[in-house]
């Protein structure tokens, strides 16, 4: 075994050496991180040798929250937080069957707790916090940076809170991966598969199915699908009416609630391997069920949430356009695929059994370990690329309140589209825009993701300026919006955000109020990222040239360089010096950057002989 | 690699409809191994910014050249042709015939909730789209007929809009 590099906190590592970086599963009911060692992806456990953290987050009013395996206060214990991220209130169709004191703020729900009123954001960042320090602790060194997987059919507004939770937690997000994405990685360098592959993620909250194309190490999603509110979650719930009816148990304390839940969870999992299941609790009001659920009525019970599932898979065998039988392999993600009568109706479905060799619940984390260490600047000798798609489309609202769509779902990423609008009325000189995302036709049926308004149009007639309006979807599969009008140049930007992520100030807000607890100095520790950051480009800039600046720069081109890496070196320990001498450097290198990025394309092009291109 | 290249440039193909895909595919997948974000992710941010904006074009170029409806539609514009499938409507009647008749069997299929025939009239657009392609091959390809290929664009916009349709039945029914 390699031994640990062990760096003074805060320096960068020396090129050749190991970069620590992690993969994180952020699940619903369990959250896992992995890293690569030695070449093999492998997950990270606790002291007491867990590999899952529960996703479970207990919040006190006189002490820091605690994260994973703790005895629960319901309306102080947050559990399954994932569900709520870049959530509205009116978004949770089971309100009334959770213990939470819900606040319905805009853009995403917040929870009052005993510490105060929360956000899933916020929830979320404490299990991240748990899983970085354990890395941290176990690898012996401060992390380069995180892939943190998010389900596929998580829309804009879920991901941006995914990224500020990791932001919140003090993590660099190297990528948002997609969980099948993750899990596809992990199978294929396992198996060196080659081929279409589909699978089948059914989370404890979520549920998404990609289909993809392996072949030589690029792992190409042809289309994705799911629901972001379908897991086994569910199952469990249906469960738990089946108790209450059986029972006929009055209303329920939020505590006997939760005692409830975990009874049904325990049946649905015993049902895996039994014939039936046992049923027995006393509520606090001393109301006694012991019942027995045998697994046909189990099955009969979750049939139509199995058959929900199946919906999705045509519609993304449909978008890539192949049949069942032209999948080479399914691979089942996620605890709930557990179940029997969901790896049956997949099988059949398919007419192949699924793969099941690795662990449902550690495949995530494995992949984004592999994603992770490649980001990260260790490349392995099976170098991999990942082209993942827009799972969902994204538009603009038009007059009548339809939608137009602009990026259609399955685009691969990155993607930029442009659209080109007017005014409507005479001497127009704003025009609002509001962004969408969703298939329905109607603005009201999908998801609104941002407004902003385009202000400063010269007075013109009717029809006659020109609005370009520009989508931007980046890997991440987070979407920036600007628009231009053409005549005059007027512009607006909009990093899409407000309508339900958090504006920058909250999570600045945030950041300040955590500092506070760690009783940390916010202007330090600002400056020590600035440090981190321009270590990080002078280490860039430095391979770089070492590797093609004497072919590709000029002497003075060469010179001048070098002297801003020398400025920005000089800048340590001033925050405002850090700003101007980075920006500096960066602007200093936009032309070589622009003639390594054609020496790459040429490589790729005309460097490989026929024997290599011939498949 | 630059803005002014064409799709076809970019991946270093000769500019036709007969386009070998496999080789697209390939050249498509080599050039991302090289240009992806994700080959950048410890790089110098002007280089982060590079790689994004060619690895979009590879997207885009690589998009619009798979998809033989707007290879065809790029290749006429290329030429400086407008392909007008908006605003030309006009088509010669036995596709307009033939247009009435996909209308009434996609209209009676939903109507039915038939899986089958809808199934069955995919195969039958399928048939048409393969049939455009052969013609298109021959009037961008050699005949160098923009006249007949224009049409044909036209004629296969329809069709993919009417696959569409379809696919959109068939969902409705599944659901």
């Amino acid at each position: 075994m390699a031994l640990l590099q062990i760096s003074e906190p805060g320096m960068s590592a020396a090129p050749h050496q190991h970069r620590l970086a992690v993969g994180i599963d952020l699940g619903t009911t369990n959250s896992l991180v992995a890293t690569v060692k030695s070449g093999m992806s492998v997950v990270l456990s606790d002291d007491n040798g867990h590999d899952l953290l529960p996703s479970v987050v207990r919040y006190y009013a006189d002490k820091a929250p605690q994260v994973g395996h703790i005895l629960h206060d319901a309306q102080n214990t947050i559990i399954s937080v994932k569900r709520f991220m870049g959530r509205g209130l009116q978004d949770i169709a089971d309100v009334g069957h959770l213990p939470y004191r819900f606040v319905d703020a805009p853009g995403m729900v917040q929870i009052k707790t005993v510490a105060g009123v929360k956000s899933p954001v916020e929830v979320s960042a404490e299990i991240l916090k748990t899983l970085k320090l354990r890395a941290e602790k176990s690898l012996g060194g401060e992390l380069v940076g995180a892939v943190i997987t998010v389900p596929a059919y998580f829309d804009d507004a879920q991901r941006q809170a995914t990224k500020d939770a990791a932001k919140l937690a003090g993590l660099n997000v190297l990528r948002l991966l997609n969980e099948p994405t993750a899990a596809a990685v992990a199978y294929g360098l396992d198996n060196a598969s080659e081929g279409i592959f589909a699978i089948y993620d059914l989370g404890g909250g979520t549920f998404d199915v990609s289909i993809l194309h392996l072949t030589k190490g690029v792992f190409e999603v042809l289309s994705t699908n799911g629901d972001s509110a379908l897991g086994g979650d569910d199952f469990d719930r249906r469960v738990f009416c089946w108790m209450l009816e059986q029972g006929k148990l009055p209303p329920l304390s939020p505590e006997d609630n939760s005692l409830l839940l975990t009874k049904a969870r325990e049946a649905k999992e015993w049902l895996t391997e039994h014939n039936e299941a046992r049923i027995t609790c006393v509520t606090s009001s001393g109301d006694i069920l012991d019942a027995t659920l045998t697994v046909a009525q189990f099955r009969e019970l979750t049939q139509p949430l199995v058959a929900k599932t199946l919906a999705p898979l045509k519609k993304a065998l449909r978008d890539a356009k192949l049949t069942p039988d032209e999948i080479q392999g399914v691979v089942m993600v996620g605890g709930a695929t557990r179940m029997p009568h969901i790896k049956q109706a997949v099988a059949e479905f398919f007419g192949r059994a699924p793969l099941t060799n690795l662990d449902p619940d550690k495949v995530v984390a494995l992949g984004a370990a592999i994603q992770a260490n490649v980001l990260a600047g260790n490349r392995s000798e099976n170098d991999l690329l990942l082209l993942d798609v827009v799972p969902l489309s994204l538009g603009l609202e038009m007059m009548g309140g339809l939608a137009e769509k602009v990026i259609p779902r399955n685009s691969t990423l990155p993607i930029a589209r442009a659209q080109e609008f007017t005014t409507y009325k005479d001497g127009q000189t704003a025009m609002s825009i509001h962004v969408v995302q969703g298939e329905r036709e109607l603005v009201a049926d999908c998801r609104s993701l941002a407004r902003f308004e385009l202000r400063g149009i010269p007075p013109m007639a009717a029809g006659a300026a020109r609005i370009l309006v520009t989508f931007q979807v980046d890997a991440d599969g987070l979407l920036s919006v600007s628009a231009r009008e053409e005549t005059t140049g007027v512009e607006a930007n909009i990093v899409v955000k407000p309508s339900y992520g958090l504006a920058e100030g909250q999570i600045a807000d945030m950041l300040q109020a955590s500092f506070t607890y760690a009783g940390e100095d916010k202007d330090l520790r600002a400056r020590l990222e600035l440090e981190v950051e321009a270590k990080q480009l002078i280490e860039a800039v430095s391979n770089a040239l070492q590797q093609d600046g004497e072919q590709l720069l000029n002497a003075t081109e060469h010179v001048d360089i070098v002297n801003k890496i020398a400025d920005l070196q000089n800048a340590m320990g001033d925050a405002a010096k850090l700003k101007s001498a980075t920006a500096a450097l960066n602007h200093a290198t936009e032309e070589f950057a622009a003639r390594r990025m054609d020496q790459s394309v040429q490589k790729a092009l005309t460097g490989h002989n026929l024997s290599e291109i011939e498949i | 690699m630059n803005l002014q290249q064409t799709h076809f440039e970019l991946f270093g193909l000769p500019s036709i409809f007969a386009l070998d895909t496999k080789k697209l595919d390939q050249q498509f997948r080599l050039l991302q191994s090289e240009i992806h974000p994700d080959r950048f992710a410890a790089a110098a941010d002007s280089e982060r910014r590079l790689s994004l904006q060619y690895a979009t074009q590879a997207n885009e170029a690589y998009q619009t050249l798979k998809n033989p409806l707007t290879r065809a539609r790029y290749l006429l514009q290329l030429k400086g042709i407008d392909t007008q499938e908006e605003s030309n409507t006009a088509m010669p009647v036995d596709f307009l015939m033939q247009q009435m008749e996909w209308r009434e069997a996609l209209e009676e299929a939903t109507e039915t909730a038939n899986m089958t025939s809808l199934e069955a009239l995919k195969l039958q657009l399928r048939d048409a789209e393969k049939t455009l392609q052969a013609t298109l091959t021959s009037a961008l390809d050699t005949d160098s007929d923009d006249t007949v290929a224009t049409e044909s664009v036209r004629k296969l916009r329809f069709i993919d809009r009417a696959q569409q349709e379809v696919d959109q039945a068939l969902e409705a029914l599944e659901s």
